[in-house]
């Protein structure tokens, strides 16, 4: 019963973040601070996992193609895809739910413990619109962050394929532009919006309704990462299923 | 002036406000004290609108809140200011950017116009210097300066504050007690503060409702108290040897 609850309370807070819509030179500066904080602050750790995870896929592939039969160029391929269907948009996702996701959630828990989010709301102020919009419009770059995801983690690929000696770069190559089909990227994008919204929203969810203190606010991190991989995990076998079937 | 009619206000099965009525003044300190857990917080949180109470009614200067439309409660609210227990102040912001907030929010100042607001009401709680500070640098009074300085920086016409002492020592209580009461008088404004400071009440309590249980145990002022031979009253109170004394010399003195 809490469950459904919780999903009625989830979307009648994103209908109210939308009304009363805070002043637009306020707000855009609440919109570059969290592009700061969420998008920008996020780059650099994207960028290690990115292309050393590329790598690792890379490597196992070529491991675990025994059969001479096999084309050398499969070991690019396979990058590609592994790396442009899931490992960018859905991996990166389920850390960003860690990072951004515990960070939305302790940032917003912390405010209502402190009485600040009681405070906005008190100078009148639509505290959902001012909190949750910037952090929903900032995350709308997070394809930007997906891009890069992208190219890292095949450009960590064809290093470890061509500096690991399995493979050349000619094959790592050919294998990245055989078969390529431009509706993929449009797919991973698409579940990447819809990841973006995700992480936007249900971290702020539970911290915007947390009640208690310091100790809550670490709990409500959790379960908001919790909640947020599972949502993007079942997300993302119904957009599969959809768009790729 | 508010006038809270009978107002009743419940959390599932706990019936925390049982029917209070009061009237806080323009102009005039109002204190509402009480034990903690005898509905002081839900009674302001409902002054403030951040709670609806199921019965009766809160009237702002003639305005029934429960029948104001989503855009007048947001333009109430903007004349209204609040003094947070905690000070509630956005720690993402320096003294100066929290001070300026509510201008940023509601006026159309240019960035001049609103720092030299926030200047003023600054020097106002004797706060010059302290612009560029960050809430975590400052201390505790400190703190609630800003919090009253904020909450008056756009003239508001009621003042609410919530245990504006809680946590600061005796003396830097009273510069508190005595900014709140010399700026009611400055501005006029109608000033509801929750306490159970008794210094406060003996010091600024023009108006005194006191709470137990959710309802409305006794009403008066600080010269009224003293007399008062309520029970309930005096068991809170003269609840410290300290108070009973300075009570029977009160007594003794205007026999």
């Amino acid at each position: 019963m809490q469950y459904l609850h919780n999903i009625g309370a989830y979307f009648l807070m994103i209908a109210e973040m939308f009304r009363k819509p805070t002043k637009w030179s306020v707000m855009r500066t609440l919109i570059l601070k969290d592009i700061d904080d969420l998008i920008i602050g996020s780059l650099g750790i994207v960028a290690f996992i990115s292309f050393f995870v590329g790598g690792v896929v890379t490597i196992q592939t070529a491991l675990n193609i025994s059969n001479p039969l096999i084309p050398k160029y499969l070991v690019g391929f396979a990058t590609r895809q592994s790396v442009i269907l899931e490992f960018a948009p859905t991996f990166i996702s389920i850390i960003m739910a860690g990072k951004v996701g515990s960070f939305i959630t302790s940032s917003i828990g912390t405010m209502r413990v402190t009485e600040q989010i009681d405070a906005l709301e008190v100078m009148g102020i639509n505290s959902l619109n001012y909190l949750v919009f910037p952090k929903f419009i900032a995350l709308m770059l997070y394809p930007f962050v997906i891009s890069i995801a992208m190219f890292l983690g095949v450009l960590g690929g064809m290093t470890a394929a061509v500096y690991g000696g399995f493979g050349t770069l000619e094959d790592f190559v050919q294998g990245v532009q055989t078969d390529f089909i431009p509706f993929h990227i449009i797919y991973a994008f698409i579940k990447t919006f819809v990841f973006a919204f995700i992480l936007a929203t249900i971290p702020s969810f539970y911290g915007y309704y947390m009640k208690g203190g310091a100790l809550e606010v670490g709990k409500a991190s959790t379960t908001s990462f919790v909640w947020t991989s599972v949502v993007i995990i079942l997300l993302n076998y119904i957009l599969t299923q959809l768009l790729l079937s | 002036m508010i006038e809270v009619k009978d107002i009743h206000k419940s959390f599932g099965d706990a019936h925390i406000l049982k029917g209070i009525s009061a009237t806080f003044e323009k102009g005039k300190t109002s204190l509402v004290i009480g034990q903690s857990g005898s509905g002081k917080t839900v009674f302001l949180k409902c002054l403030l609108g951040l709670f609806s109470p199921e019965q009766g009614s809160i009237v702002y200067d003639g305005k029934i809140y429960a029948d104001l439309s989503d855009d007048e409660r947001r333009d109430l609210r903007a004349k209204m200011g609040m003094v947070f227990q905690g000070s509630a102040l956005f720690d993402s912001m320096t003294i100066q950017e929290n001070v300026m907030f509510p201008l940023r929010m509601f006026t159309k100042q240019s960035k001049s116009e609103m720092e030299d607001r926030a200047d003023f009401v600054l020097k106002r709680v004797n706060l010059e210097g302290a612009h560029h500070k960050m809430p975590s640098e400052a201390s505790g009074g400190m703190q609630k300066r800003v919090a009253i300085a904020r909450a008056i920086v756009n003239n508001p016409m009621y003042l609410f504050c919530d245990e504006p002492n809680s946590g600061l020592d005796p003396k830097t209580a009273i510069v508190i007690d005595n900014l709140i009461q010399e700026i009611t008088d400055e501005y006029n404004i109608t000033t509801v503060i929750n306490s159970h400071d008794m210094n406060s009440v003996m010091e600024i309590g023009e108006k005194i409702v006191f709470l137990k249980d959710g309802l409305k145990a006794w009403e008066g002022s600080k010269e009224t108290i003293f007399k008062t031979d309520n029970e309930v009253v005096t068991d809170f109170v003269y609840s410290s040897n300290l108070f009973k004394k300075v009570r029977r010399m009160y007594l003794d003195e205007n026999e």
